[in-house]
């Protein structure tokens, strides 16, 4: 019955509009001659009925009707074409009174729906799945439908099916003038990079798994290491530290030249640089993958090989290869996805070989301001990615061994036949090499004059960015960066327990609650995770810039990227840790009277903790390193770190850059490093006070 | 009037059929046992009492009142999960107090009433513990406390024992059944170990591919199974066709090879019968009494002989349990076969497949 409070307070009290001049309730504007106001009154009148249709019924007319009518009547009239005899009526977008007004409907279709025996009759479960369905319905979906309708729509905003053909079929998009030395189109740029770092990322992902998990050596350490740095690392870092190392005056560059007397030239601006930029970004995330894939090959069927007199080549060959091929296919499409949706390395060293992301990126900030190419490219971006994730399903769908099981199993690996140890150091070498180089510049770079130039050190960059004065009110920020990096950390921050609560709270309805229409629950909460940055981008400035929610230029729109950007790796991990939990425990919790509500509060959560935590940290930092989706969303008011470096970079601001790179990382290494210690910390206290309070003594 | 009621309960996920219209009542302060092999849907019916499953259609009272449609946190009743399903992060003390403390009973006395409960189950003193502290036979005990404190109508047990060693085993089944004849406590336990539910129950229902086989007391289901899969299941059993010559009131007489045989004729009427034959029933000498059999397979058992004999007439072998270990019969040779009468029971003739 709050509920039903809240409703009327949304009509009654609060401002129906925000931004209008005088702060109205929705009653006081329909008295005004805003008539089409008047039926949300009935939903709220019908919601006060005690009978479960009834109030399914109200919610489901107030959401619809809020729907309709904010969405027909802009700012500027109607939104669609209407005989003049119903006149020109006008509103602003919608305000708090709205807010509260859908809440009140939600919660009384919630109610309704559990009453009548949805979700097993639980109002927390209805309820729960409306506020995650409605979210992203708003935040990923209505994004996505945007660009599909304006990539079909001319300026104007009219339904122009062949200008959309004309638009689609562009030769600048599908030119195959590379095969006889002219430029070819944006899409097969995309394309063929995604195809080449996909392919190289696997190979050498490959090749340190089998280094790090079938050989002696010990690279344990660098195991743990690797998985970090693609968290910690801003996307665009790689691109910039391959400039400072072999641009037109870069390190390497500049030796090669004066001692070998190679001459300087622009290689590295293309196709080169970014498939280098992005072989090294994504190959640890390859490597994670095929660990896991090589942990999954039973050392029993090797032994088994072995014992039926294989060498270790044809063990490799007739064993592990073949269990190991649907892995390999999954990293590949990781691999070919990243490339697909990776927005900075293109920005940063692309020159002029143009790719997807960069071009929807141009189509919208550039001279041309065209963004219906930007949609049309957008919409071809997410198909393609969209066909890697079929892909992907359906393969795996199909072959997927899994050889290892519950059962303790065991057995040693067989090791690596002699000649692919060697082949799979000769790979890796050199990248360990080239990694190595890219931190070291980007963690040195900052500091000094000018690397590989003057190698004087220097604090100058530093203590531009991020410097602290005293002056007369006391000590304060001088540094250029700060306003950036506390925007983008105060942003981090807030959605950081948002993302983690949606995603685990998400997992927890997955995993535990049957209900009807679980599979598109699943899929659309999966959804965000496979739309490349820049489209959702694209999706959320085409969205909430006009229309009945205007969120541009606030700090909510960025939080709401972050948070349904980074959602499924909350699901993930909240799965992850479900999947551990015996869920005899629910039902032994729903057997002592709780309901779900307080099983997930009592039981559940507490078992989750360190999901929790997991989610959060990752959300965090995923937040703190986010390019693609936020460089359309950034404003004077609220810039953000990475768009910051960005454009610090691309004025050739290299120092501020770099330093501002190297500060991100140990910041974010330290984050990483000090939760994880308090987690483990946590833990190891608790262990301490069982084993020093309560002796074991038997019994 | 029945603690429990099932009246014409079916349950189905998608076109497999776990429970088919099964009917049975179970009278308040008795222990019912639900046994069979795995897959039989003994332990949906307990999930079905328990609400965690919902019947597809059916009735389902519990102390007369219709839960059919009821969610387990409104039904009054408990469980003893298989697993035991301790809270992890809770001490001994706080998995106990849970259900009281869902349904808002003062903090004190929810303390009170599980120590009282702790107390009863002999585990004063390790209130403080969490359950990883405790070895499994203590844990079992948490689980049976919990349990009991809400003081429900039913309490259910789900194979409480398997995850228990053999000799354990043995001391909670007797504990278990103490507290339940002492307390007049009305249980439903679901086990798929035939000895263990003879032991403990006063009531055992068999169930079968979805259907009760048989529902009656331990003694009737040893002595006087059903069908095939009740003799089977009840342990070890040789079945060999036989006779059926005369009938006379409640007895029928038995051709059994060259053997006439007096046996409670159970409903069949003269023709084609089976005869179920319990190992310990039939007696080995070496003097020709009775039927005539030979050895085929001798086993030294420790406490016993196994033999298998072949009887004259017949092309199946009987097995056999023989106590007399002193004076062993070596394969190959003849005896005489006697039986007594309490471990044959008469079987309708199996029905050609």
């Amino acid at each position: 019955m709050t509920w039903l409070a809240l409703g009327w307070i949304g009509l009654l009290l609060l401002p129906w509009y925000a931004g209008a001049p005088l702060p109205r309730s929705a009653v006081l504007e329909a008295w005004d001659g805003r008539i089409w106001l008047w039926p949300l009154l009935l939903p709220m009148l019908l919601a006060s009925s005690v009978r479960p249709r009834h109030q399914v019924i109200a919610g489901v007319l107030g959401i619809a009707w809020l729907v309709l009518e904010s969405t027909l009547i802009g700012h500027k009239g109607w939104t669609i074409d209407v005989p003049a005899a119903l006149g020109q009526p006008e509103q602003a977008p919608l305000g708090w009174g709205a807010l509260a007004f859908a809440l009140a409907c939600g919660a009384s279709l919630a109610q309704g729906l559990a009453r009548l025996g949805y979700g097993g009759g639980q109002v927390f479960v209805t309820g729960s799945l409306l506020t995650i369905g409605g979210s992203i319905l708003v935040f990923v979906f209505w994004p996505i439908l945007t660009v599909l309708a304006s990539a079909v729509r001319d300026d104007a905003g009219t339904f122009a099916p062949l200008l959309f053909l004309t638009k689609l079929t562009d030769p600048s998009i599908w030119g195959l003038g590379c095969l006889t030395g002219g430029h070819c189109g944006v899409a097969w740029n995309t394309v063929a990079l995604a195809i080449l770092v996909g392919a190289v990322t696997t190979l050498l992902g490959l090749a340190f798994a089998l280094l790090a998990i079938r050989t002696a050596m010990p690279l344990k350490p660098l195991v743990r290491g690797l998985s970090l740095l693609p968290i910690i690392t801003p996307p665009f870092v790689i691109g910039l530290a391959l400039i400072l190392l072999f641009g037109r005056a870069g390190m390497v560059t500049n030796f090669l030249a004066s001692h070998a007397g190679i001459p300087r030239s622009r290689w590295i601006y293309g196709l080169w640089g970014i498939s280098i930029a992005q072989v090294l970004a994504f190959t640890p995330v390859a490597f994670m993958i095929l660990v896991g894939v090589l942990r999954g090959v039973s050392p029993s069927l090797e032994e088994a090989s072995r014992t039926l007199r294989a060498s270790s080549w044809r063990t490799f060959n007739t064993v592990t290869w073949p269990l190991m091929r649907p892995g390999l296919a999954n990293a590949f499409l990781i691999g070919f996805v990243e490339s697909l949706a990776d927005f900075a390395n293109p920005l940063v060293i692309g020159g002029n070989f143009n790719v997807l992301s960069t071009e929807i990126f141009f189509a919208v900030v550039g001279a041309a301001h065209d963004q219906g190419r930007a949609a049309v490219l957008a919409l071809i971006l997410l198909t393609f990615t969209l066909a890697a994730f079929a892909a992907q399903r359906s393969w795996l769908g199909r072959a997927r061994y899994t050889t290892l099981t519950g059962k303790g199993d065991a057995g040693m690996h067989a090791t690596l036949p002699r000649a692919l140890t060697v082949l799979c150091v000769v790979g890796v070498v050199p990248w360990l090499l080239l990694t190595v180089a890219v931190y070291g510049t980007i963690l040195v770079g900052g500091f000094v004059e000018q690397i590989g130039r003057d190698n004087t050190p220097t604090l100058r960059y530093f203590l531009t960015a991020f410097g602290v004065d005293h002056g007369v009110g006391g000590w304060f920020l001088s540094g250029s960066a700060w306003p950036s990096f506390l925007t983008t950390a105060k942003l981090s921050l807030i959605a950081m327990p948002i993302t983690a609560a949606l995603g685990v709270l998400t997992a927890y309805l997955l995993d535990r609650i049957r209900f009807r229409g679980r599979n598109i629950f699943e899929f659309a909460t999966m959804m965000s995770f496979a739309i490349p940055g820049t489209v959702i981008g694209i999706g959320y400035i085409l969205t909430f810039n006009v229309g009945p929610i205007q969120l541009t230029g606030t700090g909510a729109i960025i939080v709401a990227a972050f948070v349904f950007r980074n959602m499924p790796v909350g699901i993930r991990a909240g799965l992850a840790s479900l999947s551990q939990i015996d869920r005899s425990l629910d039902e032994a919790s729903l057997m002592l009277r709780a309901g779900p509500a307080s099983t997930l509060g009592r039981v559940i959560l507490p078992l989750l903790r360190p999901a929790i935590v997991a989610a959060m940290t990752y959300s965090f930092v995923r937040a703190m390193t986010a390019v693609s989706a936020v460089i359309f969303l950034v404003t004077g008011g609220y810039n953000l770190a990475t768009v910051y470096i960005v454009g610090r970079a691309d004025v050739g601001e290299y120092g501020i850059a770099i330093v501002y790179s190297a500060v991100l990382i140990v910041f974010m290494m330290l984050v990483l490093v000090t939760i994880d210690a308090v987690v483990g910390e946590a833990r190891l206290g608790r262990r301490d006070v069982r084993t020093t309070e309560m002796p074991l003594v038997p019994s | 009037m029945s603690a429990v009621v099932f009246d014409r309960v079916s349950k189905r996920y998608g076109a497999m059929t776990a429970v088919d219209n099964v009917s049975f009542e179970i009278a308040a302060g008795t222990l019912v046992t639900l046994l069979g092999p795995s897959g039989c849907g003994k332990t949906t019916t307990l999930r079905l009492i328990a609400g965690l499953e919902h019947a597809n259609s059916g009735r389902i009272l519990i102390g007369g009142i219709d839960v059919t449609a009821l969610s387990p946190a409104e039904r009054d009743v408990s469980m003893v999960f298989q697993s035991y399903a301790l809270f992890p992060h809770l001490s001994v003390l706080d998995n106990v107090c849970y259900g009281l403390r869902s349904t808002h009973v003062p903090k004190r006395q929810a303390v009170e009433q599980a120590m009282a409960r702790l107390d009863l189950v002999g585990l004063t003193g390790l209130e403080h513990r969490l359950p990883s502290e405790l070895s499994g036979g203590q844990q079992q005990r948490v689980a049976l406390a919990r349990a009991m404190v809400l003081e429900p109508k039913v309490l259910l047990f789900d194979e409480p024992l398997s995850n228990l060693d053999a000799r354990l085993r043995r001391r909670v089944r007797d504990d278990i059944r103490g507290l339940q004849q002492s307390l007049g406590l009305t249980v439903v336990y679901v086990t798929h170990d035939q000895s263990e539910a003879l032991a403990i129950s006063d009531r055992i229902i068999v169930m079968n591919n979805a259907r009760i086989a048989q529902d009656s007391t331990p003694r009737a289901l040893y002595e006087t199974p059903a069908d095939r899969f009740v003799v089977d299941f009840m342990g070890e059993a040789s079945i060999l066709p036989v006779q059926v010559t005369a009938v006379d009131g409640d007895i029928a007489q038995v051709r059994f090879g060259e053997a006439t045989l007096s046996l409670p004729r159970r409903g069949l009427d003269i023709g084609e019968a089976e005869l179920a034959i319990r190992p310990h029933t039939v007696h080995l000498s070496a003097d020709s009494d009775g039927l005539r059999g030979t050895i085929r397979r001798a086993v030294y058992g420790g406490d016993h002989m196994e033999y298998d004999v072949t009887i004259s007439g017949f092309e199946e072998t009987v097995f056999v349990v023989d106590t007399n270990v002193a004076a062993p019969l070596a394969s190959g040779r003849t005896v005489g076969v006697t039986f007594s009468p309490l471990g044959l029971s008469l079987l309708p003739a199996a029905t050609p497949p």
